[in-house]
């Protein structure tokens, strides 16, 4: 009877063990194409629940490729991605409901206030007013619920769509370039929803960027990507502390490519 | 109940696109002013009793600019107003549209000059040349027999209104659903949608919905209109013209899914409702019988799917058709419509 009952707990906690430590996000050898240019080229990626990871590369390094691979809008051409533990084919229905994202520039119904457009994301996920108050909270839109989303200034625009991104409490977070085209006022006030967001869930998020700054502030995991190969990742103090000669990640990336990140 | 009916996202989506609708100026204008303002403009001109004035430029060294009245009780009055003119400002005056005939005059001897392919330059000679050079007019009125047909159904006003109900649904189908979701598709709205569990086949349901219902209002409030201005009236099945609009409608939607189907260029997109829809306005009879078209035209013409809704609702308003008329029509435009629409979701891109 002990002997059972032991083997129960152990076979529990291993259960448990396993599932809080298996991925979020796993990219295995994945490949992609279009005609003539190869925007990913073999990356390998794990990302745990509860980390933040920043995509870090130039304009066309595979970023937005990549990310649009694990949100499940482009097939790899080869290779493997897994949303916790499971392949989009087959899944899709179920993780589109724990995955949220904001894209690069999106410009939503005009003639739509805040508040509606919010409501309307929230019925695809059959949410209700009182979490779109939670969320007009959240990215501090309360004053503009009344708005239309096209007289919206470019920071708040970028809060509308990180809280769109936020209102199903998803598990993985895909960030597109949040803060490109923002002043240093609006990017740090998604800087601090982000530092929020991390502070109090388990979620993953992945946020490709190419501001340097960006990746240090905000993720604990830095990916440096060129040409769709990884080059290096890891901690900040991983990649930039065991060379005197590199004092940030724009040095790092000059002796890895050659060239300036934003150039 | 209620919370579960405001939280469902086919709800959401046809409540907020009917929102975006009716808070666009240009959609109210388009949609019910424009359509209202074309009826009046064009039932005024073309239904109306009017006392005409014509000017003719005449060309004389006897005489000086007079003005003559025909009068007609039942055609209205015909006022010419004779100007005396040198023939270059005639010529000027002629190409401006202001006269269409002159008149030379040499002696008692008139000359007229006008473009005889002119129906109006004609009409103006021929009740002219009989009054020149005379003392007295005529009695025109009582040497002639003439029964004015202004009752219901023959003027021009009942002839445009179907007309301009079916143009109204072709347009704003194609504008209202093939523009939105080109345009959404280029904001990456459309994309944005797609990434949550929103079903797409929600997102059209909700944009076609949106469309009829803006439909059924516009072409409910021009009829108010035309009703109570030129009381014009149904003659046929209201049942038979709720559906061959129906149907007109989902021919529209389905073309409109079709062509939004692949690009994400409003450039394109503009051209392709252009291409579509510009050859329909003008061959189809909105403004003008197709039957002033050549012969062999007019095979091409009439299967269209705007000829085949105009000549249905045109019969029920004028000729006082029912189902066994429009019941075949009805079933080819939607037919028509559901073909369109199952090719465009299989090409469709939703990013």
């Amino acid at each position: 009877m002990e002997v059972e009952v032991k083997l129960q707990f152990f076979l529990l906690s291993y259960l448990c063990t396993s599932m809080i430590s298996s991925p979020a996000i796993e990219v295995r050898d994945v490949f992609k194409s279009f005609k003539t240019v190869q925007a990913v080229r073999g990356v390998d990626l794990t990302i745990m629940p509860g980390q933040f990871v920043a995509l870090l590369g130039p304009n066309g390094a595979g970023k937005t490729t990549l990310v649009e691979m694990i949100e499940g809008i482009q097939k790899p051409d080869r290779g493997e991605i897994r949303i916790l533990g499971k392949p989009w084919k087959g899944h899709e229905a179920e993780l589109r409901q724990i995955i949220g994202l904001s894209l690069q520039e999106t410009r939503y119904i005009e003639k739509l206030t805040t508040f509606e457009t919010l409501r309307l994301f929230g019925s695809f996920f059959s949410l209700g007013k009182e979490r779109v108050e939670e969320i007009l909270h959240l990215v501090g839109l309360e004053e503009k619920r009344k708005a239309y989303t096209v007289n919206l200034s470019g920071g708040q625009r970028q809060r509308l769509a990180l809280g769109i991104a936020l209102i199903n409490k998803p598990r993985i977070l895909l960030l597109d370039e949040p803060t490109t085209g923002l002043d240093p006022n609006a990017r740090r006030e998604i800087w601090d929803i982000l530092r929020n967001l991390k502070n109090g869930s388990d979620t993953s998020m992945i946020l490709t960027t190419h501001y340097m700054e960006e990746a240090e502030e905000l993720c604990e995991i830095i990916v440096i990507i060129d040409e769709g190969t990884i080059l290096r990742e890891g901690t900040l103090s991983d990649l930039i502390g065991k060379d005197p000669g590199i004092r940030n990640l724009d040095d790092l990336f000059i002796s890895l490519t050659g060239r300036r990140l934003d150039g | 109940m209620v919370k579960r009916i405001v939280n469902n996202q086919l709800y959401q989506l046809t409540l907020c696109y009917f929102k975006e609708k009716i808070r666009e100026p240009a959609v109210i204008f388009w949609g019910i002013i424009f359509p209202i303002l074309m009826s009046l403009g064009l039932g005024i001109a073309f239904t109306q009793k009017s006392d005409t004035i014509r000017h003719v430029a005449l060309i004389s060294a006897d005489t000086g600019s007079y003005t003559m009245i025909l009068e007609d009780d039942k055609l209205g009055d015909s006022e010419f107003r004779i100007e005396l003119m040198e023939w270059d400002e005639a010529m000027v005056q002629l190409k401006r549209g202001y006269v269409n005939v002159i008149i030379t005059q040499e002696d008692s001897i008139f000359n007229y000059h006008f473009d005889p392919m002119n129906p109006d330059a004609q009409l103006t000679y021929l009740k002219l040349s009989p009054l020149m050079g005379k003392e007295e007019l005529p009695e025109q009125a009582s040497q002639i027999e003439v029964d004015p047909l202004t009752v219901r159904g023959t003027r021009y006003i009942d002839f445009l209104v179907p007309g301009l109900i079916t143009m109204g649904v072709m347009f704003s189908c194609l504008w209202g659903v093939t523009y939105n979701i080109i345009e959404a598709r280029s904001k990456k709205l459309l994309r944005r949608m797609v990434a949550t569990p929103m079903k797409k086949s929600n997102y059209l349901i909700a944009l076609i919905t949106v469309r009829i219902v803006m439909n059924i209002i516009e072409a409910g409030l021009l009829f108010l209109f035309v009703w109570l201005v030129f009381d014009i009236t149904i003659q046929g099945s209201l049942p038979a013209l709720f559906i061959i609009f129906l149907a007109g409608n989902i021919a529209f939607a389905g073309l409109g899914i079709f062509l939004a189907s692949h690009t994400s260029k409003t450039e394109i997109g503009n051209a392709f409702i252009n291409i579509v829809s510009m050859p329909m306005m003008v061959l189809s009879g909105i403004f003008f019988s197709y039957h002033n078209f050549p012969d062999w035209i007019i095979p091409f013409i009439k299967p269209l799917p705007l000829t085949t809704l105009t000549d249905g609702i045109r019969a029920i308003f004028i000729e006082g058709a029912g189902f066994a008329q429009t019941a075949i029509p009805s079933l080819i435009l939607a037919v028509t419509g559901i073909v369109f629409f199952t090719i465009g979701l299989k090409i469709f891109k939703w990013h």
